[in-house]
């Protein structure tokens, strides 16, 4: 009996000190959920969410604060992909965050408008507006993620939002009808149906 | 290897391989191959739209108004990567550099030249070095030739030939296809019958420039004439009959992609994700090797290229040599006009090819057909354009069967159909070539292959989104680590500034020590002569301002009596106009 319980004494001493070497070991720097949820994120930095940009959403998301229909950018795509590695069911986008844009916008700035304030490159969460103290700025297309945090602290309004135009190299395919939309579906007859013709 | 089965080919005695699948739709070849090529002619009006190959958009050279010579350079490849030099194809004047519809499944516009033509179809001094005797030229002298030349694969990738025939690997195997497995196109059959010892002059180019081990020219059993052609060529040219055969594969769509007839000649697979380059072989098309040689021997770049147009919604079918830019109406002129069967008109076969909206379109370097027909004559090779309601998958595995990747078509329609384009990409979509036989033997009438174009633009798409979200991630994380450092490097300042400071002053304290009561007591002293000074100065300014305000105060009460007077003036003299 005393062997029983010494041997079983000695083992769980043994895996206790294994199992605290390894979690001093091979401990994980940062929190590897909240990562993974970032890389699924478009990082527009728009702050849609009602948080500080992509990473504190990510980070609310992972501590299971906040839900994973508040980002718009993303749409029903990032909302899936959020569910998958969630393994939660996907869910409609909320409609208080905003609407998913039906195509991709950059900012562009009107350049005879502009005074070189330099309030929008203050506001760029990702350095795409290139300019200088009362020089007229500019916005780097392609760094630019459409979010329109430069919008409202422009004085003169001189930012506009420019859809990216569609060209045979990003023009995709559009899905085919699904096939309920092609052949008429006669409804299979009620239990009540079946039982009058009969 | 291939696990297909290894025949012989009837005709050439060659060993061949088989791939997988394959369907046999109806060819129609015998409509437009009857004639030979002719030439349609010189249009009022030439649009070229300065994207024809696979790449970047060429630059324009020209502007509105310029004359232009026949083959002059109008816009030139760019230097930002892939692209290939665009050439007047015949003399006139540049009328507008604008944005035309483009021949594109998406029937979106793009930038194109538009030259009115002059009917002189004026070289000047245009052309091209001319080299005759290339086999003693060097290599690169040829090369650029071609790149100058603008040619790019005329097979319908559009790849600029220069940039494939650069490369740095070792050729075991050049292959000429010339297998043209599309229904309805005859324009490689055409111009291997009426032109084999050019081609086969353009090959002696090609083995000089790659030094193949052994070159294969490949067309499809039924086209005997062409086989036989090609034959003659290469007996009556000495030297190199010994490395270059031809071979008849045997007909089966599509037996003409790339791989596909890389495996029939030589029974390997290219991998999946790999060029054929990487495994030793060069493929390219009759109608590339044609213009290699207009460009080496005639000193001509690519002005023009064989285009069938046929179906029967055209009264003569046949083949042209056609200028690029012509638009497909001309050419239908040209042909004799429409029939009442006229319904579509589709660029490239109808395995592939995707109807126009408008035959106002220009013709470019990849278009090897324009197939006019009636919807009948189309649905027999291809069900969408067939009226018939798609109707449910029965799960039958008629696609799998005739996949010429081996690919699970029906399952990735299911996980297309969800949305689960990861799951697609487990199964291999983006080795789809695109070439329709699923859709062809589809009991149901599924668009299959819209299926897989839908969701193959989805995964670009989305891996684009996702390098850019990469991008804006890092951006912004330096843009987070920048006010941070900033901010810090302010803090570290500061505090340097601060510390300065009172070292400064821990200093003075040590160095004054004896004297610190002394000081305290000048300090002191210092502050009250300050403020008695002070003081002093400010009961001047007070006695001062008092003074001033006095004066004002005199001068108001005088300023005030002429004005005054000068009313009074006034309303006298009013009074008396009244």
């Amino acid at each position: 009996m005393i062997e029983a319980i010494l041997i079983l004494v000695g083992l769980a001493a043994f895996f206790g000190l294994v199992l605290g070497y390894a979690s001093i070991r091979f401990k994980v720097e940062g929190d590897p959920l909240s990562d993974q949820v970032d890389s699924l994120l478009p990082q527009t930095q728009c702050g849609q969410c009602s948080y500080a940009g992509c990473r504190p959403y990510a980070e609310a998301i992972a501590a299971g604060e906040a839900p994973i229909n508040k980002c718009p950018p993303g749409g029903e795509t990032t909302i899936l992909a959020l569910a998958d590695l969630l393994d939660v069911e996907p869910m409609e986008l909320d409609e208080e965050a905003g609407e998913t844009p039906e195509q991709p916008e950059v900012a562009i700035i009107v350049e005879k408008d502009c005074i070189g304030c330099t309030l929008c490159i203050q506001a760029c969460p990702v350095d795409a507006i290139m300019g200088a103290a009362k020089q007229m700025h500019t916005v780097i297309a392609s760094e630019c993620t459409g979010c329109e945090l430069c919008l409202p602290p422009c004085p003169v309004d001189c930012i506009i939002m420019v859809p990216l135009k569609t060209t045979t190299k990003n023009w995709k395919f559009k899905q085919p009808t699904p096939i309920e939309n092609t052949y008429p579906v006669i409804p299979a007859p009620t239990d009540s149906e079946l039982e009058k013709k009969l | 290897m291939s696990t297909g089965a290894i025949n012989k080919s009837p005709l050439t005695k060659t060993k061949l391989w088989k791939f997988h699948g394959g369907v046999h739709p109806p060819f129609h070849k015998d409509d437009s191959n009857q004639t030979p090529i002719s030439f349609a002619g010189i249009p009022e009006q030439l649009v070229l739209p300065l994207q024809q190959h696979i790449g970047i958009e060429a630059e324009p050279s020209v502007h509105v108004g310029d004359d232009v010579s026949k083959g002059q350079i109008i816009a030139s490849a760019s230097h930002n990567g892939l692209s290939a030099n665009i050439h007047a194809p015949t003399s006139g004047v540049i009328s507008a550099i604008e944005e035309r519809t483009l021949p594109h499944i998406s029937g979106l516009s793009g930038l194109c030249i538009v030259i009115d033509t002059d009917a002189k179809d004026d070289w000047k001094n245009s052309k091209l070095n001319t080299y005759p005797d290339f086999n003693n030229t060097e290599s690169k002298l040829l090369l650029e030739q071609i790149q100058q030349a603008g040619i790019v694969g005329l097979g319908g990738a559009t790849f600029p030939t220069a940039v494939k025939l650069s490369s740095s690997k070792a050729i075991k195997t050049l292959i000429i296809n010339g297998a043209e497995c599309e229904p309805y196109i005859t324009c490689d059959d055409r111009l291997m019958r009426d032109e084999a010892t050019k081609i086969i002059t353009g090959i002696r180019i090609l083995q000089k420039l790659l030094k193949p081990e052994t070159c294969l020219i490949a067309v499809e059993d039924n086209k005997p004439e062409a086989i036989k052609a090609l034959q003659l060529a290469c007996q009556d040219d000495d030297g190199i009959s010994d490395n270059v055969k031809v071979v008849a594969i045997p007909t089966l769509y599509p037996s003409g992609g790339e791989k596909q007839l890389i495996e029939i000649l030589t029974g390997q697979q290219v991998p999946s994700g790999e060029l054929p380059l990487d495994i030793g072989l060069i493929g390219l098309n009759i109608g590339t090797v044609y213009s290699i040689y207009k460009a080496i021997i005639e000193g001509e770049p690519l002005l023009s290229r064989i285009i069938t147009v046929t179906g029967n919604g055209i009264n003569k079918p046949q083949n042209f040599e056609a200028l690029i830019g012509t638009s497909f109406n001309y050419l239908a002129e040209q042909a004799g006009g429409y029939t009442k069967m006229a319904d579509h008109l589709i660029m490239g076969g109808p395995m592939m090819g995707f109807a126009l909206a408008d035959d106002q379109i220009p013709i470019i370097k990849a278009t090897n057909c324009a197939l006019i027909s009636s919807t009948t004559a189309l649905s027999e090779s291809n069900s969408e354009y067939a009226d018939q309601p798609t109707l449910p998958c029965i799960r039958c595995g008629k696609c799998m069967d005739v996949c010429p990747v081996k690919l699970l078509p029906q399952q990735m329609y299911w996980h297309i159909r969800a949305k689960d384009f990861e799951k697609a990409q487990d199964h291999n979509i983006n080795d789809c070539i695109d070439c329709g036989c699923c859709s062809y033997v589809c009991p149901s009438h599924i668009p299959l292959v819209d299926y897989y174009r839908f969701a193959k633009n989805e995964i670009r798409d989305q891996k684009i989104a996702q390098e850019k979200a990469d991008l804006s991630r890092e951006r912004h994380e330096f843009l987070l680590f920048r006010k941070e450092r900033d901010k810090r490097e302010r803090d570290e300042k500061r505090a340097a500034h601060k510390a300065a400071l009172q070292k400064k002053k821990a200093e003075a304290g040590a160095k004054g020590d004896k004297g610190e009561n002394k000081k305290d007591t000048s300090k002191a002293d210092a502050i009250k002569a300050a403020m008695a000074r002070a003081k002093a100065k400010k009961d001047e300014r007070d006695k001062e301002s008092s003074t001033r305000k006095e004066s004002l105060a005199d001068k108001k009460t005088s300023d005030k009596d002429p004005s005054k007077k000068a009313l009074e003036k006034n309303t006298e003299l009013k009074k008396d106009e009244i």
